[in-house]
């Protein structure tokens, strides 16, 4: 890869001070995504400021009902955390199956959501469980903040500190993994609140979306039965070696079938 | 960027002077001439590379050595208690054959002695094959490493390791 | 000699130690004093001209030691990357034989072509500099569409190769193979496609060099399957270094799986630049590089066609193969799609009339070769798949067909109607004993539990014959091989008793150092931790052909047992002269040389010393020393066989398919230790459940780029990919080596896909799935169930 300059800065302030102005300068919380791309050569940061010396932000809080989750924390935490595992076991399922042991250890799931690559995971926890992101600067909610390809809602230098999943009636996530790289190539986690359910596809498409008829179906019947004839339009969706757009919208209603059957369980 | 980098290798403490680039796994291979961590691929997915640092098992193409600065890293050279002794894994692989051209063998035994603690020495066949998602290995065919792991599992227990 | 350690014992291996303790010594590990890095500067497209290479920016930059381009290579007369294999067409003519440079002259042919080596003092400088080599290209039309390759228009890879055609072969006689099928019952139709492979050995192709300006000896580390085939075409053909000037040294090598065979473009510059450069350089492939450059496997596209009569015996069997070379002719290519395809045809069957066509096309993609297998995966395929739809056709058990076409065991040996002759077998048993293991019977109720749950399950048969054992040296010669196919062995005695097994094969996760070293203990008496066995330096070892077609153990193995023949026919008569007995009266069991009748012995330690201490010796007519050659060639090819059972289930939502259990029963002849057979047997499977549901190399058929390149897109299998397998064992010897072995290192990859795919068709057969072509990924599968609905709807 090519060289940079390198920090470790052991607080918030400090890290957005030396993002600060910098066009060239990346944060770096597990380096999952980041470093591949770096040996690749992919991209070429003048400075990498590494999270993963700030304390306060890694964590996992049960507030109110729901769980905040520090940026920093690791996937490996969030699949083994009680308190997780309690409020809201679909997102522990979740993160048990992101990428390999090894990866768990270091990846997290700040990095996951201020990537948005279109095969993550997360994303569709996000928008699904209509979680919180807080940043240094302020908060987002999660409609509107996946914008597109490795594209959020997050400006330069805004970092995230931690993500609020409010709890769910019932949730589950179903992943169909490529085959290959075992990214989601259709992930949908569906969510049943007072308010309603939502839908999000992580993997089919640039970025997560919501399937709003399957919502409105699961609102008056919350079984996978009530959304077998809803089909999701292939045009817009990924297609390569692996799944075509036809087959991603296939299996968008398989993985969103199978997840309400076992959010019912 | 030229570093300085300190930390404990298979409870040795090293020392060196690293580039901001520079992957633990190079520290390892280039700085210390610990060749026995290997180098697969270049997408993170190999596994040949797993070593512990601070007690897990990590991906060392996949980390800056400044990142672990003051850790703890355990490498396959570290494993064996003596000269004339092998770790209950180490053996398990001899003795199930789990091992042909050796080349994913450091990072597949690291693995595997992650895979048996964070599961209380408890595994089924199906856990394992699982747990195995982050190591290829192309002579095996994965038959004997599942049966070594399956094996070392309470051998580890009795061993206390 | 034990129970425990002799031939037949599962000895633990002795090379384990140092590759779980991490003390191994693979190519990248090896550490050279004022070492130098390569990296090379590859095309970036599928066909290009070169119209101006300028490195004037690049030489400049921090740290470059030099840059060498074609140019160089030229100038310096380099030969070019040989094809050893010269097949002749149909009308006798040799293939065309297109030119292969060392590095790209003023053509780019494939993504990943060599244009450029940069050596550096570091890694990361010799990636600056070659950012900053400017390649002037001018883009062509690509042609990576083997279908299409032939076709009138299509882009031409090489001017010597007119129509990317380079050779048009085939074996048998048309004529008499078309009156068959006039007069056929029925006749099964097939066309198929065997997929395109990258074998993805897990060390990633390495090599280093250095020269001794001293006595002008170059050194070349290469992680090659075969060290001295690799200096014999450097020196004669490609850098004109004498062999006796170039040590080549194969240490520690992580697998092969034939990749690893042939002399490639980066070993070739890294030795001939050490020179130039003054130090030692030293080139790993990245993992990336490695899927654009090694030599990937199979890529045939085949019609066939299989004529019975209406009681099943089959008649007649016609095949027609495109075969892709790939953008050059690497160093075998051309044998695998001919002698090592086309000649298994036959199967385990007694098919009285096969004849098969077989073109080979250039392509603009990377060089094909031997890969696991080299053709017979191919052949096996072919017939099971074709085998298995006419069992379907005629409504016939898939196994009861298999069994009605056998050879019978008293037919061996057996002459083929395609060359060879099989020279023992008996196949009945090894289909029953697959079927008893792999409850063949049980299936149906199996099917049905599945059926309940929404599953589809299938049981897909494979009955395998190959050709392996490489190779009597005459028969190859004949059909154009530029080689010989013998082995080598020295078993050298040192004066304590202890012994180094010198062999021409080389290990590269076989287990040799176990396994060769069982023989000389089982033969010799000598305790296992008292041999050595040296592979993998020309330095040390007799000239050898190497490792690969699962010929260590036939020929090298046999030639150790020569050797060893050689070390007691000595020993007796020094035992002899000890005893103060007569040479034909003295034996020789158990490392002890006995009087027969009396109770005089002399153990073979104290033989050897005094052979090296030879004050009380027969010298009038031995010499002293304990230390001997022998080389062998064998006299026909081995023929191990067997029948592998797969069940399968599929998912029709979502079209996974799961390998619920896998069955394989082999005969490999005599078994000389059985864990390290068990383990080539798995691995093996795997490879083929890869090719069978996983694994695709896939070029762009408008750009030529290689989309599969790397992890992410090349489907590797995993752990959880397969299930744990089940194995059984027929034992019919080889009855032309001395120890009776047929080898076993392909087999498994040679009959699983036809297994898998029987079981994937016969599990979706109730949908109306006709065909589906390798890989069976969840989304080709889909896409065929879906193709079924609508033309039932229809």
């Amino acid at each position: 890869m090519y060289d940079f300059a390198y920090h470790r800065p052991k607080s918030l302030a400090d890290a957005a001070a030396l993002l600060k102005g910098k066009d060239e300068a990346r944060p770096m919380s597990g380096g999952m995504t980041l470093i591949p791309t770096l040996k690749q050569r992919l991209a070429k940061p003048s400075d990498v400021v590494d999270l993963g010396g700030i304390k306060e932000l890694a964590g996992i809080k049960v507030e109110g009902s729901g769980v905040t989750i520090g940026a920093m924390t690791k996937h490996f935490d969030v699949s083994t955390s009680a308190d997780v595992k309690k409020t809201i076991p679909a997102l522990a399922y979740l993160a048990g199956h992101i990428g390999d042991p090894a990866v768990r250890n270091r990846g997290t799931i700040g990095g996951s959501v201020a990537n948005s690559d279109p095969a993550a995971d997360y994303p569709a926890a996000v928008v699904a469980l209509n979680a919180t992101i807080t940043t240094n600067t302020g908060k987002h909610a999660a409609d509107g903040f996946f914008k597109g390809l490795f594209e959020t809602a997050l400006k330069d230098g805004e970092l995230i500190t931690s993500i609020s999943f409010p709890k769910p009636e019932k949730a589950a996530y179903m992943k169909f993994p490529n085959p290959a790289s075992r990214y989601a190539m259709v992930g949908v986690f569906v969510a049943k609140t007072k308010d309603g359910v939502r839908v999000a596809v992580t993997g089919a498409g640039p970025a997560v979306f919501r399937v709003k008829a399957m919502e409105e179906a699961l609102a008056k019947n919350f079984t996978s039965a009530a959304i077998k004839d809803i089909k999701v339009p292939s045009k817009d969706l990924n297609s390569d070696i692996h799944g075509s757009a036809e087959y991603r919208a296939h299996l968008v209603g398989v993985m969103a079938r199978r997840a309400v059957d076992a959010a019912n369980k | 960027m030229t570093l300085s980098v300190a930390m404990t290798v298979n409870g040795k403490a090293v020392s060196g002077k690293v580039e901001a680039r520079t992957l633990l796994v190079q520290f390892l291979r280039e700085n210390l001439g610990m060749t026995g961590t290997h180098v697969g691929c270049d997408t993170s997915q190999c596994g040949a590379c797993v070593v512990h640092v601070d007690g897990k098992s990590i991906k060392s193409c996949t980390m800056l050595a400044v990142q672990a600065e003051g850790a703890k890293v355990l490498t396959i050279e570290g494993l064996a208690p003596s000269a004339d002794k092998l770790h209950p894994m180490q053996e398990a692989f001899r003795e199930n054959h789990a091992l042909q051209c050796g080349f994913c063998t450091p990072g597949m035994v690291m693995s595997a002695i992650d895979m048996v603690k964070r599961n209380n020495y408890q595994l089924d066949e199906a856990t394992v094959r699982r747990e195995l998602e982050g190591n290829l290995c192309r002579c095996t065919g994965y038959h004997n490493i599942v049966k070594a792991i399956l094996a070392a599992a309470p051998a580890m227990k009795s061993a206390g390791v | 000699m034990t129970a425990e350690t002799g031939i037949g014992a599962r000895v633990r291996r002795k090379e384990d130690k140092r590759f779980l303790t991490g003390t191994g010594r693979y190519v990248d590990d090896l550490p050279l004093a004022r070492a130098t890095y390569a990296y090379f500067l590859r095309s970036p497209h599928a066909h290009a001209k070169i119209k101006k290479i300028d490195t004037a920016a690049a030489k400049a930059m921090p740290g470059v030691v030099e840059i060498f381009t074609g140019k160089d290579t030229a100038d310096a007369k380099m030969g070019g990357l040989i094809c050893g294999w010269v097949v002749k067409d149909k009308n006798g003519e040799p293939h065309k034989a297109p030119a292969h440079p060392v590095m790209a002259l003023d053509t780019v042919r494939y993504v990943g072509d060599t244009v450029a080596m940069v050596v550096a003092n570091s890694i990361d400088e010799a990636k600056d500099a070659a950012e900053a080599i400017k390649v002037d290209y001018d883009v062509k039309p690509a042609n990576v569409d083997l279908a299409r390759a032939l076709d009138k228009g299509t882009a031409e890879v090489h001017p010597e190769a007119p129509g990317n055609l380079i050779y048009d072969w085939e074996i048998g006689v048309k004529a008499d193979v078309e009156a068959a099928f006039a007069k056929a019952a029925h006749v099964t139709r097939l066309d198929l496609v065997n997929n395109r492979l990258i074998p993805n050995a897990m060390e990633p192709r390495a090599a280093a060099a250095e020269y001794d300006k001293g006595t002008g000896n170059y050194t070349l580390w290469s992680t090659s399957q075969n060290p001295h085939v690799l200096r014999l075409i450097l020196s004669a053909f490609v850098l004109g270094i004498p062999e006796h000037k170039l040590r080549v040294v194969a240490p520690d090598v992580g697998g092969g799986f034939g990749s690893k065979i042939f002399c490639y473009n980066e070993e070739t510059m890294v030795c001939w630049a050490a020179s130039r450069v003054g130090r030692p350089i030293k080139w790993t492939a990245e993992r990336t590089e490695s899927f654009m450059t090694d030599a990937h496997g199979r890529d045939h596209v085949t019609h066939a066609e299989l004529a019975m009569d209406k009681e099943g015996k089959f008649l007649a069997l016609k095949v027609e193969t495109i075969a892709n070379m790939g953008a050059y002719l690497s160093t075998f290519s051309t044998a695998v799609p001919t002698y090592l395809y086309a000649t298994l045809l036959a199967g385990q069957y007694t098919t009285p009339l096969i004849y098969a066509n077989v073109k080979a096309a250039v392509t603009h993609t990377a060089p094909v070769d031997a890969y696991r297998g080299a053709g017979r995966p191919e052949a096996t395929f072919v017939i099971e798949s074709i085998v298995s739809k006419a069992a379907k056709e005629l409504k016939m058990d898939t196994a009861d067909l298999r069994r009605k076409n056998f050879i019978p065991s008293t037919a061996f040996p057996y002459q083929t109607p395609v060359a060879l002759q099989y020279d023992s077998g008996n196949y009945p048993p090894i289909i029953d004993e697959a079927i008893k293991i792999a409850d063949y019977k049980g299936f149906e109720a199996r099917r049905a539990e599945a059926k309940a749950r929404g599953k589809l399950r299938g049981i897909g048969f494979s009955s395998y014959i190959e050709a392996c054992g490489l190779a009597p040296s005459q028969v190859v010669g004949s059909l154009g091989a530029g080689v010989g196919q013998w082995e080598s062995a020295q078993i050298k005695f040192n004066p304590t008793g202890n012994v180094q097994v010198m062999t021409g094969a080389h290990s590269h996760g076989q287990g040799h150092e176990t396994t060769f070293a069982q023989l000389v203990h089982d033969k010799l008496g000598v305790p296992m931790d008292q041999i050595e066995v040296v592979h993998g330096d020309t330095a040390t070892t007799p000239f050898g052909m190497g490792t690969y077609g699962s010929r260590s153990l036939a020929v090298g193995g046999s030639a150790i047992m020569k050797a060893t023949d050689k070390i007691i026919a000595k020993g007796k008569k020094v035992a002899a002269h000890l005893m103060e007995a007569d040479v034909a009266d003295v034996e020789f069991e158990n490392g002890t040389f006995k009087v027969a009748g009396t109770d005089k012995s002399v153990p073979l330690g104290q033989v050897v010393f005094s052979a090296y201490v030879p004050h009380n010796y027969p010298h009038a007519d031995t010499e002293p020393g304990m230390d001997e050659n022998a080389f062998y060639d064998p006299a026909n090819f081995v023929y191990p066989a067997g029948t592998q059972i797969c069940e399968v289930e599929i998912d029709p939502d979502t079209g996974v398919v799961e390998v619920v259990a896998h069955t394989a029963v082999d005969d490999f002849g005599n078994i000389i230790n059985p864990m390290i057979v068990e383990g080539q047997v798995h691995g093996g499977i795997v490879q083929g459940v890869g090719q069978a549901l996983l694994e695709a190399a896939v070029y762009d058929k408008a750009t030529g780029q290689l989309l599969s390149g790397s992890y992410m897109d090349y489907t590797m299998p995993r752990a959880d990919d397969v299930p744990s397998f089940k194995l059984g064992y027929k034992v019919t010897p080889c009855p032309h080596n001395p120890l009776g072995v047929k080898g076993c290192g392909e087999a498994g990859a040679i009959a699983a896909p036809a297994a898998v795919m029987n079981a994937v068709h016969d599990a979706l057969a109730p949908l109306g799935v006709k065909h589906v072509e390798m890989p069976a990924t969840p989304l080709n599968v889909w896409q065929s169930i879906q193709g079924a609905h609508r033309a039932a709807a229809e």
